[in-house]
Protein backbone atom coordinates (compact mmCIF):
# COMPACT_ATOMS: atom_id res chain seq x y z
CA UNK A 1 0.00 0.00 0.00
CA UNK A 2 1.65 3.17 -0.82
CA UNK A 3 2.13 5.80 1.37
CA UNK A 4 0.07 8.72 1.18
CA UNK A 5 1.48 10.98 4.04
CA UNK A 6 4.21 13.64 2.65
CA UNK A 7 6.52 15.38 4.61
CA UNK A 8 5.62 18.76 2.77
CA UNK A 9 4.24 20.89 0.23
CA UNK A 10 6.90 21.02 -1.73
CA UNK A 11 7.31 17.05 -2.08
CA UNK A 12 3.74 17.19 -2.54
CA UNK A 13 4.17 19.75 -5.76
CA UNK A 14 7.17 17.30 -6.67
CA UNK A 15 4.92 14.18 -6.59
CA UNK A 16 1.74 15.28 -8.62
CA UNK A 17 4.26 16.79 -11.11
CA UNK A 18 3.05 20.19 -11.27
CA UNK A 19 4.79 21.76 -14.10
CA UNK A 20 5.11 25.15 -15.50
CA UNK A 21 1.46 26.65 -17.01
CA UNK A 22 -0.68 23.97 -15.01
CA UNK A 23 -3.74 25.02 -12.78
CA UNK A 24 -4.01 24.69 -9.16
CA UNK A 25 -7.17 24.82 -7.13
CA UNK A 26 -8.68 26.05 -3.85
CA UNK A 27 -11.87 26.42 -2.01
CA UNK A 28 -12.59 29.09 -0.09
CA UNK A 29 -14.36 27.47 3.01
CA UNK A 30 -11.76 29.32 5.16
CA UNK A 31 -12.92 32.19 4.17
CA UNK A 32 -10.68 35.38 5.30
CA UNK A 33 -8.59 33.01 7.39
CA UNK A 34 -7.16 30.68 4.44
CA UNK A 35 -3.67 30.21 4.94
CA UNK A 36 -3.75 27.45 2.79
CA UNK A 37 -3.80 28.90 -0.65
CA UNK A 38 -0.62 31.16 0.19
CA UNK A 39 1.25 28.18 1.58
CA UNK A 40 1.03 26.15 -1.56
CA UNK A 41 2.11 29.44 -3.66
CA UNK A 42 4.71 30.29 -1.58
CA UNK A 43 6.11 26.36 -2.14
CA UNK A 44 5.77 26.46 -5.82
CA UNK A 45 7.54 29.34 -5.71
CA UNK A 46 10.64 28.87 -4.16
CA UNK A 47 10.69 25.74 -6.56
CA UNK A 48 10.81 27.80 -9.25
CA UNK A 49 7.91 27.29 -10.88
CA UNK A 50 6.03 29.29 -13.39
CA UNK A 51 3.11 30.44 -15.33
CA UNK A 52 0.63 28.74 -12.98
CA UNK A 53 -2.93 29.41 -12.85
CA UNK A 54 -5.03 29.71 -9.81
CA UNK A 55 -8.64 28.34 -10.22
CA UNK A 56 -10.09 29.32 -6.66
CA UNK A 57 -14.25 29.43 -5.79
CA UNK A 58 -13.06 32.56 -4.13
CA UNK A 59 -10.03 34.77 -3.13
CA UNK A 60 -10.03 37.08 0.19
CA UNK A 61 -8.37 39.53 0.96
CA UNK A 62 -6.25 37.11 3.29
CA UNK A 63 -4.59 36.13 0.29
CA UNK A 64 -2.52 39.27 -0.71
CA UNK A 65 0.41 37.70 -0.92
CA UNK A 66 -0.46 36.17 -4.24
CA UNK A 67 0.31 39.76 -5.86
CA UNK A 68 4.36 39.03 -5.41
CA UNK A 69 3.50 36.04 -6.80
CA UNK A 70 1.69 37.73 -9.79
CA UNK A 71 4.88 40.26 -10.27
CA UNK A 72 7.34 37.42 -10.32
CA UNK A 73 5.58 35.38 -13.10
CA UNK A 74 4.75 32.53 -10.38
CA UNK A 75 1.01 33.05 -11.22
CA UNK A 76 0.05 34.51 -14.46
CA UNK A 77 -3.97 33.33 -14.27
CA UNK A 78 -6.31 33.62 -12.13
CA UNK A 79 -10.01 32.32 -12.07
CA UNK A 80 -12.22 32.54 -8.79
CA UNK A 81 -16.26 33.59 -8.27
CA UNK A 82 -15.35 35.86 -5.65
CA UNK A 83 -12.15 38.47 -5.26
CA UNK A 84 -11.91 40.73 -1.82
CA UNK A 85 -11.69 44.88 -2.37
CA UNK A 86 -8.03 44.95 -1.50
CA UNK A 87 -6.38 41.80 -4.10
CA UNK A 88 -9.41 43.18 -6.43
CA UNK A 89 -8.03 46.49 -6.66
CA UNK A 90 -4.33 45.11 -7.62
CA UNK A 91 -5.74 43.29 -10.10
CA UNK A 92 -8.23 46.37 -11.07
CA UNK A 93 -4.83 48.04 -12.26
CA UNK A 94 -3.99 45.17 -14.33
CA UNK A 95 -1.52 43.19 -12.75
CA UNK A 96 -2.07 40.50 -14.88
CA UNK A 97 -1.84 40.66 -18.29
CA UNK A 98 -4.78 37.83 -18.99
CA UNK A 99 -7.82 38.40 -17.80
CA UNK A 100 -9.16 36.96 -15.01
CA UNK A 101 -12.09 34.91 -15.61
CA UNK A 102 -14.71 35.24 -13.18
CA UNK A 103 -17.34 32.30 -12.79
CA UNK A 104 -20.85 31.76 -10.43
CA UNK A 105 -20.03 28.69 -8.28
CA UNK A 106 -22.39 27.38 -10.71
CA UNK A 107 -20.79 28.41 -13.49
CA UNK A 108 -17.65 27.01 -12.00
CA UNK A 109 -18.94 23.82 -11.61
CA UNK A 110 -20.69 23.29 -15.29
CA UNK A 111 -17.33 24.53 -16.44
CA UNK A 112 -15.12 22.09 -14.95
CA UNK A 113 -17.95 19.55 -16.46
CA UNK A 114 -18.00 20.74 -19.72
CA UNK A 115 -13.88 20.90 -20.07
CA UNK A 116 -14.12 24.77 -20.58
CA UNK A 117 -12.32 24.94 -17.13
CA UNK A 118 -9.62 22.28 -15.94
CA UNK A 119 -7.96 21.29 -13.05
CA UNK A 120 -4.49 19.83 -12.86
CA UNK A 121 -3.88 19.49 -9.25
CA UNK A 122 -6.46 20.34 -6.07
CA UNK A 123 -5.00 21.49 -2.98
CA UNK A 124 -7.70 20.65 -0.31
CA UNK A 125 -7.59 22.70 2.89
CA UNK A 126 -9.11 20.43 5.76
CA UNK A 127 -9.82 21.07 9.26
CA UNK A 128 -9.71 17.48 9.88
CA UNK A 129 -8.29 14.78 7.64
CA UNK A 130 -6.77 10.90 8.13
CA UNK A 131 -3.64 9.29 6.60
CA UNK A 132 -5.99 7.81 3.84
CA UNK A 133 -7.57 11.28 2.73
CA UNK A 134 -10.68 10.82 4.48
CA UNK A 135 -12.14 14.71 4.52
CA UNK A 136 -14.21 16.64 7.16
CA UNK A 137 -14.89 20.01 7.68
CA UNK A 138 -16.79 19.41 11.02
CA UNK A 139 -14.33 18.86 13.31
CA UNK A 140 -10.71 20.43 14.87
CA UNK A 141 -9.55 23.77 15.79
CA UNK A 142 -9.95 25.21 12.23
CA UNK A 143 -13.65 23.66 11.78
CA UNK A 144 -15.29 25.06 8.81
CA UNK A 145 -18.42 22.79 8.46
CA UNK A 146 -19.51 22.65 4.93
CA UNK A 147 -16.57 21.94 2.64
CA UNK A 148 -19.72 21.84 -0.45
CA UNK A 149 -17.58 24.02 -3.02
CA UNK A 150 -14.63 21.89 -2.55
CA UNK A 151 -16.32 18.49 -4.28
CA UNK A 152 -16.25 19.57 -7.87
CA UNK A 153 -12.14 20.08 -6.91
CA UNK A 154 -12.17 16.62 -5.63
CA UNK A 155 -13.93 14.59 -7.89
CA UNK A 156 -12.69 16.91 -11.20
CA UNK A 157 -8.72 17.54 -10.52
CA UNK A 158 -6.25 15.29 -12.10
CA UNK A 159 -4.63 14.57 -9.10
CA UNK A 160 -5.62 15.31 -5.13
CA UNK A 161 -3.29 16.92 -2.34
CA UNK A 162 -5.61 17.16 1.24
CA UNK A 163 -3.84 19.59 3.27
CA UNK A 164 -4.90 18.65 7.30
CA UNK A 165 -4.65 20.71 10.29
CA UNK A 166 -6.00 18.07 12.42
CA UNK A 167 -4.81 14.31 11.37
CA UNK A 168 -6.95 11.80 12.82
CA UNK A 169 -6.30 8.01 12.86
CA UNK A 170 -7.51 5.97 10.26
CA UNK A 171 -10.73 6.15 9.76
CA UNK A 172 -12.26 9.23 9.53
CA UNK A 173 -15.54 8.16 9.31
CA UNK A 174 -17.60 11.18 9.14
CA UNK A 175 -15.86 12.51 5.88
CA UNK A 176 -17.41 14.57 3.50
CA UNK A 177 -15.32 13.27 0.42
CA UNK A 178 -13.11 9.48 1.38
CA UNK A 179 -10.15 8.27 0.36
CA UNK A 180 -11.23 6.98 -3.29
CA UNK A 181 -10.24 10.90 -4.64
CA UNK A 182 -7.33 11.80 -2.17
CA UNK A 183 -3.88 11.12 -3.53
CA UNK A 184 -1.67 12.50 -0.69
CA UNK A 185 -2.09 14.13 2.54
CA UNK A 186 0.18 16.72 3.80
CA UNK A 187 -0.68 17.89 7.36
CA UNK A 188 0.36 21.57 8.54
CA UNK A 189 0.22 22.93 11.37
CA UNK A 190 -2.28 25.71 11.08
CA UNK A 191 -4.16 25.82 7.63
CA UNK A 192 -6.22 29.20 8.95
CA UNK A 193 -6.59 31.56 11.39
CA UNK A 194 -10.16 30.51 13.32
CA UNK A 195 -11.15 34.28 13.57
CA UNK A 196 -11.21 34.84 9.83
CA UNK A 197 -12.69 31.46 8.82
CA UNK A 198 -16.17 31.43 10.70
CA UNK A 199 -17.73 34.21 12.93
CA UNK A 200 -18.30 33.60 16.62
CA UNK A 201 -21.67 34.79 16.06
CA UNK A 202 -23.37 36.64 13.12
CA UNK A 203 -25.22 39.65 14.42
CA UNK A 204 -27.92 41.28 12.75
CA UNK A 205 -27.90 45.22 11.34
CA UNK A 206 -28.91 47.54 14.02
CA UNK A 207 -29.11 50.35 11.30
CA UNK A 208 -32.87 51.15 10.56
CA UNK A 209 -32.82 51.67 7.19
CA UNK A 210 -31.74 48.06 6.66
CA UNK A 211 -34.47 46.99 9.27
CA UNK A 212 -36.98 48.74 7.14
CA UNK A 213 -35.94 47.26 4.23
CA UNK A 214 -35.79 43.98 5.63
CA UNK A 215 -39.38 43.89 6.96
CA UNK A 216 -40.79 45.06 3.25
CA UNK A 217 -39.27 42.35 1.86
CA UNK A 218 -40.75 39.92 4.15
CA UNK A 219 -44.31 41.67 3.31
CA UNK A 220 -43.15 41.20 -0.29
CA UNK A 221 -42.55 37.64 0.14
CA UNK A 222 -45.95 37.05 2.11
CA UNK A 223 -47.74 39.19 -0.96
CA UNK A 224 -45.92 37.21 -2.96
CA UNK A 225 -47.90 33.80 -2.14
CA UNK A 226 -45.17 31.84 -1.69
CA UNK A 227 -45.06 32.08 1.98
CA UNK A 228 -46.80 29.08 2.80
CA UNK A 229 -46.60 25.53 3.94
CA UNK A 230 -43.39 24.05 1.81
CA UNK A 231 -41.55 27.60 1.34
CA UNK A 232 -38.43 27.82 0.52
CA UNK A 233 -35.82 30.44 1.70
CA UNK A 234 -32.14 31.48 1.29
CA UNK A 235 -30.21 34.39 2.43
CA UNK A 236 -27.17 35.89 3.08
CA UNK A 237 -25.02 36.85 6.36
CA UNK A 238 -24.71 40.21 5.86
CA UNK A 239 -26.48 43.61 6.82
CA UNK A 240 -30.11 43.50 5.75
CA UNK A 241 -30.13 40.16 4.42
CA UNK A 242 -29.98 38.63 7.39
CA UNK A 243 -32.67 41.41 9.16
CA UNK A 244 -34.69 39.51 6.15
CA UNK A 245 -34.22 36.01 8.11
CA UNK A 246 -35.70 37.75 11.27
CA UNK A 247 -38.83 39.17 9.81
CA UNK A 248 -39.62 36.39 7.76
CA UNK A 249 -39.32 34.32 10.81
CA UNK A 250 -41.26 36.44 12.83
CA UNK A 251 -44.40 36.01 9.85
CA UNK A 252 -43.97 32.46 9.83
CA UNK A 253 -44.17 31.54 13.82
CA UNK A 254 -47.41 34.08 14.19
CA UNK A 255 -49.30 32.00 11.11
CA UNK A 256 -48.14 28.78 11.86
CA UNK A 257 -45.99 27.90 8.58
CA UNK A 258 -44.23 25.26 8.21
CA UNK A 259 -41.51 25.35 5.61
CA UNK A 260 -39.20 23.35 3.38
CA UNK A 261 -35.56 24.23 3.31
CA UNK A 262 -33.39 27.14 3.71
CA UNK A 263 -30.49 26.73 1.60
CA UNK A 264 -26.72 28.12 0.59
CA UNK A 265 -24.70 29.93 3.45
CA UNK A 266 -26.21 29.00 6.74
CA UNK A 267 -25.99 30.95 9.59
CA UNK A 268 -27.22 30.38 13.39
CA UNK A 269 -30.50 32.31 12.80
CA UNK A 270 -31.43 29.66 10.12
CA UNK A 271 -29.90 27.01 12.13
CA UNK A 272 -32.77 28.66 14.68
CA UNK A 273 -35.76 28.90 12.16
CA UNK A 274 -34.86 24.82 11.61
CA UNK A 275 -35.21 24.22 15.51
CA UNK A 276 -38.28 26.11 15.88
CA UNK A 277 -40.27 24.63 13.00
CA UNK A 278 -39.93 27.11 10.36
CA UNK A 279 -37.96 24.41 7.79
CA UNK A 280 -37.33 20.84 8.14
CA UNK A 281 -33.94 20.78 6.59
CA UNK A 282 -31.41 22.99 5.82
CA UNK A 283 -29.19 22.73 2.57
CA UNK A 284 -25.65 23.96 3.66
CA UNK A 285 -22.92 24.91 1.10
CA UNK A 286 -21.47 27.06 3.27
CA UNK A 287 -20.91 27.59 7.54
CA UNK A 288 -21.21 31.57 8.25
CA UNK A 289 -20.95 30.86 12.27
CA UNK A 290 -19.74 28.55 14.66
CA UNK A 291 -23.47 28.04 15.80
CA UNK A 292 -23.76 26.65 12.18
CA UNK A 293 -20.88 24.18 12.42
CA UNK A 294 -22.06 22.83 15.46
CA UNK A 295 -25.58 22.39 14.24
CA UNK A 296 -24.55 20.60 10.83
CA UNK A 297 -21.83 18.26 13.01
CA UNK A 298 -25.14 17.21 15.15
CA UNK A 299 -28.44 17.43 13.49
CA UNK A 300 -28.98 15.21 10.74
CA UNK A 301 -31.70 17.79 9.40
CA UNK A 302 -28.82 19.92 8.46
CA UNK A 303 -27.28 18.80 5.27
CA UNK A 304 -24.03 19.46 3.84
CA UNK A 305 -24.54 19.56 -0.15
CA UNK A 306 -21.88 19.93 -2.60
CA UNK A 307 -21.55 23.31 -4.83
CA UNK A 308 -23.07 20.89 -7.50
CA UNK A 309 -26.07 20.22 -5.99
CA UNK A 310 -26.65 23.19 -4.85
CA UNK A 311 -26.33 25.68 -7.70
CA UNK A 312 -24.99 23.70 -11.38
CA UNK A 313 -26.86 24.63 -14.22
CA UNK A 314 -25.63 21.45 -16.29
CA UNK A 315 -26.24 18.70 -12.76
CA UNK A 316 -29.52 16.68 -13.59
CA UNK A 317 -31.05 18.21 -10.22
CA UNK A 318 -29.36 21.68 -8.07
CA UNK A 319 -31.16 22.98 -5.16
CA UNK A 320 -31.28 26.52 -6.44
CA UNK A 321 -34.13 25.42 -8.87
CA UNK A 322 -36.33 24.41 -6.47
CA UNK A 323 -35.98 27.54 -4.18
CA UNK A 324 -39.16 30.09 -3.56
CA UNK A 325 -37.48 33.02 -2.42
CA UNK A 326 -34.03 33.95 -2.26
CA UNK A 327 -32.50 37.33 -1.10
CA UNK A 328 -29.87 39.11 -3.03
CA UNK A 329 -27.28 42.30 -2.34
CA UNK A 330 -26.47 44.78 -5.13
CA UNK A 331 -23.70 47.66 -5.67
CA UNK A 332 -25.96 48.75 -9.01
CA UNK A 333 -29.11 48.36 -10.25
CA UNK A 334 -30.41 49.43 -13.82
CA UNK A 335 -33.55 49.90 -15.10
CA UNK A 336 -33.93 46.76 -16.90
CA UNK A 337 -32.99 45.42 -13.34
CA UNK A 338 -29.44 44.15 -14.38
CA UNK A 339 -27.28 43.69 -11.16
CA UNK A 340 -23.37 44.63 -10.67
CA UNK A 341 -22.55 42.77 -7.64
CA UNK A 342 -18.33 42.80 -9.42
CA UNK A 343 -17.09 46.15 -8.85
CA UNK A 344 -17.57 49.64 -6.92
CA UNK A 345 -18.71 53.18 -7.88
CA UNK A 346 -14.67 53.21 -9.19
CA UNK A 347 -15.01 49.93 -11.28
CA UNK A 348 -12.56 48.55 -9.07
CA UNK A 349 -13.46 44.58 -8.54
CA UNK A 350 -14.52 44.14 -4.96
CA UNK A 351 -16.69 41.19 -4.99
CA UNK A 352 -18.25 38.45 -7.61
CA UNK A 353 -21.12 36.70 -8.02
CA UNK A 354 -20.74 33.65 -5.95
CA UNK A 355 -24.43 32.31 -6.21
CA UNK A 356 -25.31 35.31 -6.91
CA UNK A 357 -27.02 34.73 -10.93
CA UNK A 358 -27.22 31.27 -10.16
CA UNK A 359 -30.18 31.70 -7.58
CA UNK A 360 -31.84 34.75 -9.13
CA UNK A 361 -31.73 32.29 -12.51
CA UNK A 362 -33.42 29.43 -9.92
CA UNK A 363 -35.34 31.13 -7.68
CA UNK A 364 -39.33 31.66 -8.33
CA UNK A 365 -38.77 35.40 -6.34
CA UNK A 366 -35.86 36.49 -6.49
CA UNK A 367 -35.54 40.13 -4.33
CA UNK A 368 -32.77 42.32 -4.65
CA UNK A 369 -32.58 44.19 -1.16
CA UNK A 370 -30.19 47.73 -1.26
CA UNK A 371 -30.23 51.43 0.10
CA UNK A 372 -31.31 53.85 -2.62
CA UNK A 373 -28.30 55.59 -2.05
CA UNK A 374 -24.91 55.37 -0.16
CA UNK A 375 -23.24 57.86 0.98
CA UNK A 376 -24.22 60.20 -2.12
CA UNK A 377 -24.11 57.38 -4.54
CA UNK A 378 -27.12 56.25 -6.07
CA UNK A 379 -27.82 52.56 -6.43
CA UNK A 380 -29.96 53.04 -9.68
CA UNK A 381 -27.89 53.83 -12.35
CA UNK A 382 -28.62 54.59 -16.38
CA UNK A 383 -26.44 51.20 -17.00
CA UNK A 384 -24.61 49.16 -14.19
CA UNK A 385 -20.77 48.83 -14.94
CA UNK A 386 -20.91 44.85 -14.72
CA UNK A 387 -23.67 42.40 -15.24
CA UNK A 388 -22.85 40.37 -12.48
CA UNK A 389 -26.78 38.98 -13.23
CA UNK A 390 -28.98 39.61 -16.09
CA UNK A 391 -31.57 41.44 -15.44
CA UNK A 392 -34.23 39.19 -17.10
CA UNK A 393 -34.02 37.26 -13.45
CA UNK A 394 -34.29 39.86 -10.96
CA UNK A 395 -37.92 39.96 -9.85
CA UNK A 396 -37.86 42.85 -7.78
CA UNK A 397 -36.35 45.39 -5.80
CA UNK A 398 -36.67 46.87 -2.30
CA UNK A 399 -35.34 49.78 -1.00
CA UNK A 400 -36.12 51.88 1.58
CA UNK A 401 -38.06 54.39 -0.41
CA UNK A 402 -40.34 51.86 -2.29
CA UNK A 403 -40.25 48.67 -4.29
CA UNK A 404 -39.94 48.39 -8.09
CA UNK A 405 -41.37 44.90 -9.81
CA UNK A 406 -39.48 43.91 -12.89
CA UNK A 407 -42.33 45.09 -15.34
CA UNK A 408 -41.89 41.44 -17.04
CA UNK A 409 -43.65 40.52 -13.72
CA UNK A 410 -46.47 42.37 -13.96
CA UNK A 411 -48.76 39.49 -12.62
CA UNK A 412 -46.38 40.05 -9.03
CA UNK A 413 -46.64 43.80 -9.29
CA UNK A 414 -50.33 43.46 -8.87
CA UNK A 415 -49.87 41.18 -6.05
CA UNK A 416 -47.96 43.52 -4.30
CA UNK A 417 -50.08 46.56 -4.49
CA UNK A 418 -53.35 44.98 -4.19
CA UNK A 419 -51.97 44.16 -0.78
CA UNK A 420 -51.25 48.34 0.00
CA UNK A 421 -47.30 47.42 -0.88
CA UNK A 422 -45.44 50.59 -2.15
CA UNK A 423 -44.74 49.62 -5.70
CA UNK A 424 -43.75 52.34 -8.26
CA UNK A 425 -41.90 52.22 -11.68
CA UNK A 426 -37.48 51.38 -11.10
CA UNK A 427 -37.33 54.74 -13.13
CA UNK A 428 -39.00 56.77 -10.49
CA UNK A 429 -36.89 55.16 -7.51
CA UNK A 430 -33.72 56.56 -9.75
CA UNK A 431 -35.32 59.93 -10.35
CA UNK A 432 -35.86 60.26 -6.32
CA UNK A 433 -32.13 59.54 -5.47
CA UNK A 434 -31.37 61.85 -8.11
CA UNK A 435 -33.42 64.69 -6.60
CA UNK A 436 -31.71 63.53 -3.18
CA UNK A 437 -28.34 63.52 -4.74
CA UNK A 438 -27.81 64.91 -7.58
CA UNK A 439 -27.12 63.54 -10.88
CA UNK A 440 -23.63 61.48 -11.25
CA UNK A 441 -21.44 62.23 -14.05
CA UNK A 442 -21.90 58.74 -16.32
CA UNK A 443 -17.95 57.30 -15.73
CA UNK A 444 -16.60 56.57 -19.64
CA UNK A 445 -13.46 53.88 -19.02
CA UNK A 446 -12.28 52.29 -22.78
CA UNK A 447 -8.95 50.89 -21.31
CA UNK A 448 -8.12 47.15 -21.46
CA UNK A 449 -10.41 44.73 -20.19
CA UNK A 450 -8.65 42.97 -17.34
CA UNK A 451 -11.61 40.49 -16.30
CA UNK A 452 -14.04 38.81 -18.31
CA UNK A 453 -17.84 37.48 -16.64
CA UNK A 454 -18.77 34.43 -17.37
CA UNK A 455 -22.54 33.50 -17.47
CA UNK A 456 -23.78 30.48 -16.02
CA UNK A 457 -24.11 28.84 -19.38
CA UNK A 458 -20.27 29.76 -19.94
CA UNK A 459 -21.15 32.68 -22.08
CA UNK A 460 -18.85 35.92 -21.89
CA UNK A 461 -21.79 38.35 -19.60
CA UNK A 462 -19.38 41.48 -19.66
CA UNK A 463 -16.00 42.63 -19.17
CA UNK A 464 -14.04 44.70 -16.48
CA UNK A 465 -11.99 47.29 -17.65
CA UNK A 466 -8.86 48.83 -15.71
CA UNK A 467 -8.65 51.44 -13.70
CA UNK A 468 -6.01 53.66 -13.62
CA UNK B 1 -16.49 87.42 5.56
CA UNK B 2 -12.94 86.97 6.18
CA UNK B 3 -11.13 83.77 7.36
CA UNK B 4 -8.76 84.81 10.34
CA UNK B 5 -8.14 81.81 11.92
CA UNK B 6 -8.24 78.15 11.47
CA UNK B 7 -11.38 76.89 12.18
CA UNK B 8 -13.82 73.29 10.95
CA UNK B 9 -16.93 71.70 10.75
CA UNK B 10 -18.13 68.67 10.07
CA UNK B 11 -16.51 64.51 10.89
CA UNK B 12 -15.36 62.50 8.67
CA UNK B 13 -18.19 59.62 8.61
CA UNK B 14 -19.66 58.60 5.79
CA UNK B 15 -21.60 61.03 4.29
CA UNK B 16 -20.43 63.95 5.92
CA UNK B 17 -17.52 66.06 5.17
CA UNK B 18 -14.81 67.84 7.64
CA UNK B 19 -14.66 71.27 6.10
CA UNK B 20 -11.34 73.45 7.44
CA UNK B 21 -10.75 76.70 6.30
CA UNK B 22 -7.74 78.71 7.14
CA UNK B 23 -5.85 82.04 6.66
CA UNK B 24 -4.70 82.40 2.93
CA UNK B 25 -4.10 85.28 0.90
CA UNK B 26 -5.83 84.09 -2.12
CA UNK B 27 -8.64 81.45 -2.58
CA UNK B 28 -7.69 77.87 -2.98
CA UNK B 29 -10.15 74.84 -2.89
CA UNK B 30 -8.60 70.97 -1.90
CA UNK B 31 -11.16 68.67 -2.34
CA UNK B 32 -11.02 64.61 -1.59
CA UNK B 33 -13.81 62.87 -2.49
CA UNK B 34 -14.62 59.41 -3.23
CA UNK B 35 -17.22 60.38 -5.07
CA UNK B 36 -14.78 62.87 -6.88
CA UNK B 37 -15.50 61.24 -10.15
CA UNK B 38 -19.30 61.62 -10.25
CA UNK B 39 -19.74 65.03 -8.24
CA UNK B 40 -16.27 66.59 -8.11
CA UNK B 41 -17.93 69.62 -10.02
CA UNK B 42 -20.76 70.01 -8.73
CA UNK B 43 -18.95 69.71 -5.23
CA UNK B 44 -17.16 72.67 -6.27
CA UNK B 45 -19.54 74.63 -7.69
CA UNK B 46 -21.57 74.55 -4.55
CA UNK B 47 -18.33 75.40 -2.17
CA UNK B 48 -17.92 78.48 -5.02
CA UNK B 49 -21.45 79.62 -4.65
CA UNK B 50 -21.34 79.36 -0.70
CA UNK B 51 -18.24 81.15 -0.75
CA UNK B 52 -19.43 83.63 -2.99
CA UNK B 53 -22.71 83.89 -1.24
CA UNK B 54 -20.80 84.68 2.21
CA UNK B 55 -18.42 86.92 1.01
CA UNK B 56 -14.99 84.94 1.39
CA UNK B 57 -12.34 86.34 -0.99
CA UNK B 58 -9.59 84.75 0.54
CA UNK B 59 -8.39 81.43 2.43
CA UNK B 60 -7.33 77.69 2.03
CA UNK B 61 -10.16 75.30 2.10
CA UNK B 62 -9.95 72.13 3.22
CA UNK B 63 -12.61 69.56 2.20
CA UNK B 64 -12.55 66.01 3.30
CA UNK B 65 -15.31 64.90 1.59
CA UNK B 66 -17.26 61.01 2.18
CA UNK B 67 -19.90 61.30 0.33
CA UNK B 68 -21.78 64.23 1.72
CA UNK B 69 -24.91 65.44 0.14
CA UNK B 70 -25.22 69.14 -0.86
CA UNK B 71 -27.26 70.11 1.91
CA UNK B 72 -24.81 68.87 4.17
CA UNK B 73 -21.68 70.41 2.40
CA UNK B 74 -23.14 73.94 2.31
CA UNK B 75 -24.37 73.67 6.12
CA UNK B 76 -20.65 72.50 7.09
CA UNK B 77 -18.76 74.85 4.97
CA UNK B 78 -20.92 78.10 6.28
CA UNK B 79 -20.33 76.87 9.79
CA UNK B 80 -16.44 76.21 9.16
CA UNK B 81 -16.27 79.99 7.74
CA UNK B 82 -18.25 81.49 10.20
CA UNK B 83 -15.96 79.96 12.99
CA UNK B 84 -12.61 80.90 11.03
CA UNK B 85 -14.21 84.45 11.03
CA UNK B 86 -15.43 84.48 14.05
CA UNK B 87 -19.31 85.74 13.11
CA UNK B 88 -20.81 82.44 14.68
CA UNK B 89 -24.67 83.21 14.71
Amino acid sequence: MKDKVLPSITEALRLTGVKDGMTLSFHHHLRNGDYVLNLVLAAAQKLGLKDLTINASAIFDCHLPLLDLIRDGTVTGLECNYCGALVGKALSSGLLAKPVIFRSHGGRLADLARGSARIDVAFVAAPTADSRGNISGKYGRSACGSLGYAFSDVQNADRVVAVPENLVSYPLTDFSFSETEVDYVVAVERIGDPAGIVSGTTRVTRDPIGLLMADMAAEVIKASGLLLDGFSFQTGAGGASLAVAYAVEKIMLAEGIHGSFASGGITGKLVEMLNKGCFESLLDVQCFDLEAVRSLRENPAHREISASQYASPLAAGAVVDSLDTVILGATEIDPDFNVNVHTNSQGLIMGGSGGHSDTAAGARLAIIIAPLMRARLPLIVDRVQTISTPGRTVDLLVTQYGIAVNPLRAELSARLRDAGLKVMPIEELKHLAEKICGVPKTLKNENRVIAEVLYRDGTVIDTIRQVN
Amino acid sequence: MKIIKTASAGTLESSDILVTVQPADILKLELESPVLAQYGEQIEETVRTVLTDLGVKAGLITLQDQGALDCTIRARLETAVRRGAEQEV
